[in-house]
């Protein structure tokens, strides 16, 4: 018994419609995933931030709260890390949370932490100071969005 | 899974869900091969796909415990290709078996069977590396080591004498009491992470130390040694071991790692002359390579001889045409060892353009995660280290396509986790486990560092204490 000529054509389309079925769900899954890293890390936002909203407010953070800290400048340019209310170890210690390799950063350079709802800088006595735009730190500064916070060749911010 | 608020999404069931998606993909793919080709279905319906199913659960258990943020994309990729393989494999061998039997002989192969054990062996080490390698920084540690080692396995079969090292012409394996294995592949992996490693510490000399000239950052005379040993090392593959593929692929995998690391121009542009001045200079110099390149550029004249695989390879393809003979429908099992060098041409013929571009942007899907990755994690070693394994996939991927299509002269490397052969799965495997590595690394929430002691109350970041010690 052979199968019939018309069946094979059928199967033979249909694996090709299958095969790319499977192709357009994991470009979904990669659309999915851009929407939540757009959107500031997940990680400690309310729910309601992720409900429909347009794509353009969606990256921006809420006003007047900070959501990330963004390298603008250096090799880990486009490195985001989300603000979650835990401090942040800036440093070429490989348990950093941003793990500087760059000459002039100190093994525990600098730290970036939250009190009340403020975010603060602190040096961690670096060898070669952290600067927040053109003077250098000296004791825990306040940091607003978009102040360049430099360190080495690394340029950072806080959206 | 809805993840509670206050945690990322890990984005496991998703993966699952793709694993089972494969699965049944590798299912109807073995089902309508062997419908066609004797109207029945066999257990084998079964067991491809189970085996596939099998690999694809137990790697998505092991991430689930111990790198539970990985991406969910990878796995899925590499369980699809592999269970395809499988089935293309098991194709060949019947068509094999039917022309050996037309013939009068028998064939006693059992190619997809030992691939089978392959990848289950693939599986274990993928298992083994996960668990061991706990933060992939600790690989850094091994650079010189692993560097070692790789330019040891990849000059080896050009030292060793030929009835040790030559299949088919191409001298690229190393054979021992009756096991054949490819050590390129695994020198591939010792070499992208020992590449990682020395960028990141020699980054800064090799971007900043130099002049301007004609709006070109030249780097400095002596900063060039790493760049030729690399060269060295790559073109005396290509003209001792008789094989273009490898050597554009290490040559090409330590020009881009450069230029990612030091995002310099000129190194990719100073590499591009190199290779392309020492593949010149080896073409007139050397038979061997003049001979291969003229068999390239006038198949259709050695059609008997040495272009026969060749142009068979290219008669399937254009057997297959836009949609393909349908699986099981064609003779790929005329273009000789098929089953490893040439797999996507078996696909070409059997799926057309539409299923070999389909497979193509599987391929596509599981690198472009793999830069994704590279961009998403926090320490430079790791964002090198997948750049050079996504890179070297998609190199690799270029390579093997531009040898079946002829647009390269052809080459003896395999196909990432489709092709038949057991180094080449193996060290895939072990890629891909650094890769859910990293990434996991790469999207875990930020204030987790590795080394913290995850408590009720939240994780605990050790640098916290020393770091205030310190301060």
């Amino acid at each position: 018994m052979t199968t019939s000529p018309l069946a094979i054509q059928l199967m033979r389309f249909a694996f090709l419609i299958l095969l790319w079925l499977f192709v357009y769900g994991m470009v979904r899954v990669i659309r999915t995933e851009l929407r939540a890293s757009g959107a500031p890390r997940v990680a400690a936002l309310p729910r309601s931030r992720r409900s429909k909203r347009s794509p353009s407010t969606e990256n921006r953070p809420a006003r007047g709260r900070l959501s990330q800290l963004v390298v603008v400048e250096g090799s880990l340019a486009g490195t985001r890390v989300a603000l979650t209310g835990k401090p942040i170890f800036i440093g070429r210690a490989n348990d950093s949370t941003l793990v500087l390799t760059d000459d002039y950063a100190s093994t525990r350079h600098a730290r970036i932490s939250e009190t009340s709802g403020v975010w603060y800088l602190e040096d961690l006595g670096s060898t070669n100071g952290t600067y927040v735009g053109q003077s250098k730190v000296d004791g825990p500064v306040p940091l607003e969005a978009g102040v360049a916070i430099r360190i080495g060749k690394t340029v950072m911010e806080l959206r | 899974m809805r993840a509670p608020s206050n945690r990322l999404p890990t984005r496991r069931n998703t993966e699952l869900l793709y694993i089972v998606a494969a699965a049944f993909v590798v299912a109807c793919a073995e089902a309508i091969v062997e419908i066609t080709r004797n109207s029945s279905v066999s257990s084998h319906v079964a067991t491809y796909p189970l085996a596939a199913l099998t690999i694809g659960a137990a790697a998505h258990v092991a991430v689930r415990r111990t790198a539970r943020y990985a991406d969910p994309l990878l796995i899925p990729c590499a369980v699809l290709l592999v269970g395809l393989g499988l089935v293309m494999i098991h194709r060949l061998d019947l068509g094999l078996a039917q022309q050996a039997a037309e013939n009068g002989q028998t064939y006693s192969g059992v190619a997809a069977a030992s691939q089978v054990v392959w990848a289950f062996l693939g599986l274990g080490v993928f298992l083994t590396v996960l668990f061991v390698v706990r933060d992939h920084r600790v690989l850094a540690r091994y650079a010189y080591t692993l560097a070692l080692i790789g330019l040891f396995l990849l000059l080896l079969p050009a030292v060793l004498p030929a009835r040790f090292s030559e299949v088919n012409g191409a001298r690229i394996w190393i054979r021992v009491a009756g096991f054949s294995i490819q050590p390129g592949e695994i020198a591939k992996l010792c070499l992208t992470i020992f590449a990682a490693a020395y960028l990141v510490a020699k980054r800064d000399v090799l971007s900043l130390a130099g002049r301007r000239v004609l709006g070109i950052d030249l780097p400095r005379g002596r900063d060039f040694g790493p760049l030729l040993v690399a060269w060295l090392v790559s073109i005396g593959v290509l003209v001792r071991n008789h094989d273009l593929g490898t050597s554009l692929m290490f040559f090409g995998l330590f020009v881009v790692l450069l230029y990612v690391a030091t995002e310099r121009v000129s190194w990719v542009i100073i590499g591009v002359l190199l290779f392309a001045g020492g593949c010149f200079v080896s073409y007139h110099l050397f038979a061997n390579v003049k001979q291969r390149v003229d068999v390239w550029l006038h198949v259709f004249d050695y059609l008997q001889n040495e272009g026969y695989q060749m142009s068979q390879s290219l008669f399937g393809l254009g057997t297959g045409g836009l949609f393909g003979a349908g699986l099981g429908g064609g003779r790929p099992e005329l273009v000789p060892v098929a089953k490893s060098d040439f797999i996507l041409s078996s696909f070409g013929e059997e799926l057309g353009l539409f299923g070999l571009v389909a497979i193509l942007a599987i391929y596509v899907v599981f690198i472009s995660r793999g830069f994704a990755t590279a961009l998403a994690v926090r320490d430079s070693f790791g964002k090198l280290l997948v750049t050079g394994i996504a890179f070297s996939f998609g190199l690799q991927l270029f390579v093997v396509a531009g040898g079946i299509s002829r647009l390269l002269p052809e080459t003896g490397l395999t196909t990432p986790f489709l092709s038949y052969g057991g180094s080449s799965l193996v060290a895939n495997f072990a890629l891909l486990a650094l890769l859910i590595r990293v990434s996991d690394a790469g999207r875990r929430p930020p204030t987790t560092p590795p080394s913290a002691v995850t408590t009720d109350s939240g994780p605990v970041p050790i640098a916290q204490g020393r770091a205030e010690a310190t301060s």
